[in-house]
């Protein structure tokens, strides 16, 4: 009996000329074209475009997970994200209010990462951390300033910016708040007391308008101050492009959410590969274990909670400000395990999964699934039997149950997961310094200094 | 000079008493042996002196500063190390990150450093991994360190324990019975190797142990337990003829039958 080639040998074959060499920056300069034309080329809102879209953000992983040049991979980044899709959010605003959403929930799912996959404290009150951040601007930017202290006035556009960096710190503070009390709890008992935590701060922005008004309680705080777009004049004198102020805050909000995003993926990863890195992968492993290498348990999971809530707390900002209406209801719990599906979907622990899961919620979310009932409402209008109440978008938390049960049973892991070791072995050595060959002839020095370093 | 003293420690749990009333001293530059019959407090002992139960009677210096009550990572930052009776490494990173995660209290770039990806970073990053592969090289382990940690053979395992205890620069390390579930080669190979611990790091050895061929061969001292109390102390010889000893391990009578 002949061995069968198994299917899978021919997709590795491929994937493996697709990953380097001159093949793949042809494939990749091809691909990145044809979809960015097709796409510009096909502004209105359709399924097609909705595929289109789809393949042109497949395309910034692929990439990613390729192996060509890093240039190479920056560039066609660059192009994608900051040229074309942009663009095309001009034609489309829809697609692009997609992407900025989309990268929302890439900067709370990389934050939720830290915390549940590097560390593993299961968090089930994160978008606290996101609410903190977004009620803080809302109430300082519109007329609930003057509702608390009449001699208050709200802050004036501008103050968004250095706005940012408090609702970075604030996030952080409320992190350790609640990571000190907490912290000292182990697995479930966390995970309900964290879950207490985002349902305190929901309540609270529900409550909180007595006998003080801060958040205006269950009707949410409006008319959320924008920026001020102090770049308008040079966009439009200077670089000529004529863009109603709607579309430049569109394509504002996307950019700084990219930068956000940006920046986020920076920090994590840097994070990650460092001795805080492996200190919070030492506790999730075994915290005693972590205790006997010196590990400080508490400064370690603080400093993890922390990081995670600062971008929550950032982002917050800008969602406020994006949306110029707030309410109790946004953040409830189900945001918050939303969040966490995006992380365990994408693979815990893995920084290229948590963007993969927060994109693919987001797009199932905001595109498949309403595209769905829309193509099964035309069916049914075309008679077929379709029963006139099944509407996709009410399934919503049904089907994310079952993709998660259905990961979980065949890729527990999660789609993307953690492969730095692989990437270390692959990718680190060109860039350190030679190394020593081979050193492991028997006749090696003992490590020299055993003598009591620094402690009396 | 005494490294380690610990003065008359009790600790009870609920009504048992685990560890009554003990009193060690260890020498530096030792290769200290504490042996007993199944449950005598051995492990307990070891739990007391490396922070993770605090005693409740007695006193603990080591150098010269007094730790009883101390956090289990201040201790080890002040350079106690041990391994664990039931292996406890950490199983999903790689052998070489696993002696990265022992040096933790040697690297000190600050946060914000890390953050913005200084200089600093890297250079500490890549002296660290030098002196891993080091200790890695020096328990036999470096052309695994890519391995995963749970993939390794028990013996492996083992050394690992002790290269990540290394890794922290001790003056004193801990072995909760480092040779347990070996074969008499792996065996033969680990007494080596805690014998180069001492006689090339000079570093002070304190050893659980059931193997008696190997605590007899070894140890310079060794302290007998037995239902948390301190029995018998001396060098091999002492203890071999000692009968309360003998009482412990082989039963009343044994003694005199022997």
């Amino acid at each position: 009996m002949t061995p069968t080639v198994p299917s899978e040998s021919l997709w590795v074959q491929v994937k493996t000329i697709l990953s380097n060499g001159p093949p793949a920056y042809t494939f990749f300069t091809l691909y990145a074209l044809i979809s960015s034309l097709l796409l510009i080329s096909n502004p209105r809102t359709s399924l097609t475009t909705d595929i289109i879209f789809v393949f042109f953000l497949l395309l910034v992983m692929l990439v990613y997970r390729s192996s060509v040049h890093k240039y190479f991979k920056h560039t066609i980044l660059l192009f994608q994200l900051c040229i074309v899709l942009p663009y095309f959010g001009t034609l489309n605003p829809f697609y692009l209010e997609v992407a900025t959403q989309a990268g929302i929930f890439v900067t709370l799912a990389l934050g939720l990462n830290v915390v549940v996959g590097f560390a593993g404290l299961l968090d089930l009150g994160y978008v606290a951390f996101f609410a903190v951040g977004a009620y803080a601007w809302a109430i300082t930017s519109t007329n609930q300033m003057t509702l608390i202290n009449p001699d208050w006035v709200p802050l004036p556009p501008i103050a968004f910016y250095p706005f940012l960096i408090f609702g970075l710190i604030l996030g952080t503070i409320t992190g350790i708040l609640l990571g000190l009390p907490v912290l000292r709890l182990r697995g479930d008992y966390l995970a309900i007391v964290t879950l207490g935590f985002g349902e305190v701060i929901r309540v609270l922005a529900n409550n909180l308008d007595r006998p003080i008004n801060f958040t205006n309680g269950s009707q949410g705080i409006r008319e959320i101050e924008r920026p001020n777009l102090f770049f308008a004049d040079f966009v439009r004198n200077t670089l000529g492009w004529n863009l109603s102020d709607q579309k430049l805050y569109e394509l504002f909000f996307y950019f700084a959410v990219l930068l956000i995003v940006f920046m986020t993926i920076l920090v994590v990863k840097r994070l990650k590969e460092s001795r805080i890195g492996r200190a919070w992968e030492a506790i999730r492993e075994d915290e005693t274990a972590a205790i006997a290498q010196g590990i400080p348990l508490v400064r370690t999971k603080l400093l993890a909670f922390a990081v995670g809530a600062s971008f929550a707390g950032a982002m917050g900002v800008i969602f406020a400000s994006k949306q110029l209406f707030i309410n109790p209801p946004t953040f409830d719990l189900l945001r918050s395990i939303n969040i966490l599906a995006m992380v365990i979907l994408g693979g815990m622990g893995s920084i290229p999964g948590a963007i993969l899961g927060a994109v693919l919620v987001t797009l199932l979310d905001l595109q498949i699934l309403p595209r769905t009932a829309n193509v099964l409402r035309d069916l049914q209008r075309a008679g077929f039997p379709i029963p006139a109440a099944f509407d996709p978008t009410q399934y919503q938390r049904m089907l994310f149950g079952l993709l998660l049960v259905i990961m979980m049973i065949f890729r527990p892991q999660g789609i993307l997961p953690d492969e730095r070791r692989k990437e270390e072995l692959i990718a680190d050595e060109p860039d350190d310094l030679p190394e020593q060959p081979d050193q492991s002839d028997s006749g090696t020095p003992p490590p020299s200094a055993a003598t009591p370093n620094g402690s009396k | 000079m005494a490294l380690l003293e610990a003065n008359n420690i009790t600790k009870t749990f609920g009504g048992l008493t685990a560890v009554n009333d003990v009193t060690l001293t260890i020498d530096e530059g030792r290769i200290v042996s504490v042996i007993g019959p199944n449950g005598a407090g051995k492990t307990t002992f070891f739990n007391i002196l490396t922070g993770i139960y605090k005693p409740d009677k007695g006193t603990i210096t080591f150098g010269d500063k007094p730790i009883a009550g101390l956090k289990s990572n201040d201790i080890a930052a002040l350079g106690m190390r041990r391994t664990f009776q039931n292996i406890r490494l950490f199983n999903n990173m790689t052998v070489l990150e696993n002696v990265l995660v022992g040096m933790h209290t040697h690297l000190r770039v600050p946060f914000w450093h890390i953050i913005f990806k200084l200089p600093t970073v890297q250079r500490e990053e890549r002296k660290a991994r030098e002196r891993a592969r080091e200790h890695l090289n020096y328990v036999g382990l470096d052309d695994k360190r890519e391995e995963l940690a749970k993939n390794l053979p028990y013996g492996d395992q083992r050394r690992l324990e002790i290269a990540r205890a290394l890794a922290g620069e001790p003056r004193l390390i801990l072995l909760d019975e480092p040779t347990a579930g070996m074969n008499p080669n792996e065996t033969a190979a680990a007494t080596t190797l805690i014998r180069r611990l001492r006689d090339d790091l000079q570093l002070t050895v304190v050893l659980i142990e059931h193997d008696m061929r190997l605590v007899m061969a070894i140890s310079e001292r060794i302290t007998v337990l037995d239902y948390g109390t301190k029995i018998a102390e001396g060098d091999a010889h002492t203890i071999r003829t000692n009968p309360r000893v003998i009482e412990a391990y082989l039963g009343k009578g044994a003694a005199d039958a022997a």
